[in-house]
């Protein structure tokens, strides 16, 4: 039985491994445990001298001003919008292109499409923004080849009504064949008998890809996307630092998310620390809530589910 | 089964579209970056290139600006990897022991992290608060742990047989030496891949190095170059080489801005063979079956 002492001696036992366990949950406390004690900061009106524990109280106070800036429901409806349509827009199409690639018969030829298509998931949202000025700017590609077929020049990185479409096309070109992987890992897992048996019985290629590739997809899907509605509050894979390094002040209104957001707030405008932490806490919880209750969908339907 | 039919065809077609896509920016990049400056001010060249030239490379390495975010790159990125692969390594070894007292406990703790943190305020406040604030620690310890690497090195611990550890256990040795004598020499080609996963993200650093550190000098390749992409007319004369490229980025910047990312991006590219490698480790947490 683990009374007291056999306990004790059980991790006198293994004193070596906490001593190697150590780093690491110094490095949990420190970095996200603490940080966690923090959101008190929202309920306070933080004031420097005094320190997080020392502040005035000052109840829901920072949720009543946030609530009522114009500018907090901008971007909150931004956010929800820009999830949305991350939902709608790039999340089927690494399945559909990670399908297509398993259609591939050389495997030479599904190595080379694997390999281009996953470089840019390696390269940082600066160098990808870097790349989109270049490639989408008023002298860029796009408008000279818009300029060749006698259309009129857009400038995509200005203009809000083309921001998001924007923000939806930069996300699959750098992460859409980093999306594919989990998928063909799924894919390679199948059992080859079951398709000979499908094409036996006379299944044609369509037919085996809707019927045995498509439902051993399915649990890999269903949780991929839990994780990502469990990301709404902060718009989903490229986020924060996507949006900051595409953005700039002419499209804040359709572009700014709660993210970006709280970081102008604190850092560019100098707002106060317990309204920012307040924005951020309203995010989180959000963001648990709906992740909490996509598991629950996902369960009730008969899906696997994350935990 | 193996002939060609017109599906094959469509379907290579659109991948090999996609494919163009996916390249067409780089080589643009790379074709603005080797213009001739007075070459792009008479015609537009961007789909054809018609001059090479290398001065942009030039100015920019010129100058000691470049070199500098270089190396502090190199040291975040050197520096960064050892500590996360010590951390990591060390605490998957403990945690993938089942009969280590408080496992479950821990374990709950830190997948907890992976879905409710305290915020960029909190988290702002703490680092200032460890007075980390303008030092290279701040680029490095905030990201000590990525928890998805750790629950891969975890599980990969796991299936090591345990009959390894066993007979060493008998002869007197601690799981400090076992650890780094028999189950790290013998983990190689997961621990290289998550080394190199660990790498990329130390380079491809800027956030924290914008958030922490003030000093120009101290900032990584990656904020220089987002500094220039915001405006390159706002980097200081003495940031850059000498007057000349100060001129230069007045009447040609795009050159100078797509040098900076070919360079901030060559050594993604040199590593890239390696990392490709381990493509199916880095998402699938081993459970599916190759």
């Amino acid at each position: 039985m683990a009374t007291g002492r056999s306990l004790w001696k059980q991790m006198a036992a293994h004193k070596y491994l906490y001593l190697l366990a150590l780093p690491l949950l110094a490095y949990y406390i420190v970095f996200d445990y603490i940080p966690l004690y923090g959101i008190i900061l929202a309920f306070k009106e933080f004031n420097f001298a005094k320190g997080i524990w020392g502040s005035e109280w000052v109840g829901l106070a920072n949720f009543r001003e946030i609530f009522g800036l114009q500018d907090f429901w901008v971007a909150f409806r931004n956010t929800l919008i820009i999830s949305l349509g991350r939902l709608v827009f790039e999340f089927p199409v690494p399945i559909a292109v990670a399908l297509l690639i398993n259609e591939v018969r050389r495997t030479r030829l599904k190595q080379f499409y694997q390999v281009v298509y996953t470089f840019p998931h390696f390269l940082s949202w600066v160098i990808v923004s870097g790349i989109m000025v270049n490639f989408l700017g008023a002298f860029g590609v796009l408008n000279q080849l818009l300029v060749l077929v006698g259309l009129e020049k857009v400038n995509l990185l200005v203009d809000p009504e083309y921001f998001r479409g924007l923000i939806y096309g930069s996300s699959l070109w750098k992460d859409m064949g980093w999306g594919t992987i989990i998928y063909l890992a799924a894919i390679a897992g199948i059992n080859p008998a079951l398709y000979e048996a499908a094409s036996i019985d006379g299944a044609n290629r369509f037919q085996q890809m809707l019927h045995i590739t498509w439902p051993s997809l399915k649990s890999t899907v269903v949780i991929l996307l839990i994780l990502q509605i469990g990301r709404t509050m902060s718009s989903g894979g490229g986020g924060f630092d996507q949006i900051f390094n595409l953005y700039n002040a002419a499209v804040y209104e359709k572009a700014d998310i709660l993210d970006t957001y709280i970081y102008r707030r604190t850092f560019a405008v100098g707002s106060s620390y317990g309204t920012s932490t307040a924005v951020g806490l309203f995010k989180s919880v959000i963001n648990f809530v709906l992740l909490y209750a996509a598991n629950k969908a996902a369960k009730r339907l008969g899906q696997d589910g994350l935990y | 089964m193996k002939y060609r039919t017109w599906g094959d065809y469509a379907i290579n077609s659109f991948l090999m579209l996609l494919a163009v896509i996916t390249v067409l920016p780089f080589y643009n990049v790379f074709i603005t970056s080797f213009a001739d400056p007075a070459a792009v001010v008479k015609q537009q060249f961007y789909l054809l290139p018609t001059s090479f030239s290398l001065v942009s490379y030039k100015l920019l390495l010129s100058g000691s600006y470049v070199g500098k975010a270089l190396a502090n790159s190199v040291i975040v990125t050197v520096a960064g990897t050892l500590v996360n692969m010590l951390v990591t390594a060390c605490g998957a070894y403990a945690l993938s022991k089942k009969t280590m007292p408080g496992r479950g406990a821990i374990m709950a703790g830190i997948v907890f992290t992976m879905l409710f943190g305290g915020g960029l305020i909190p988290y702002y406040l703490t680092i200032k608060s460890l007075h980390l604030i303008n030092s290279y620690s701040a680029m490095i310890l905030p990201v000590a742990v990525n928890t998805f690497f750790l629950l891969i090195l975890i599980n990969h611990f796991r299936s090591i047989p345990p009959e390894l550890e066993e007979s060493a256990k008998m002869d007197g040795a601690n799981d400090i030496f076992i650890l780094f004598r028999i189950v790290l020499p013998i983990s190689k080609p997961t621990l290289a891949a998550i080394t190199l996963f660990y790498a990329v993200s130390r380079w491809n650093e800027w956030y924290l190095a914008m958030l922490f550190v003030n000093d120009p000098k101290m900032h990584p390749m990656q904020l220089f170059l987002r500094n220039m992409l915001q405006d390159v007319t706002k980097m200081r004369r003495d940031d850059m080489g000498s007057a000349m490229l100060a001129e230069l980025s007045q009447t040609y910047p795009d050159g100078l801005k797509m040098a900076s990312v070919i360079i901030t991006m060559v050594p993604i590219m040199l590593v890239y063979p390696f990392l490709q490698k381990y493509f199916a480790a880095g998402v699938t947490l081993g459970a599916v079956k190759e």
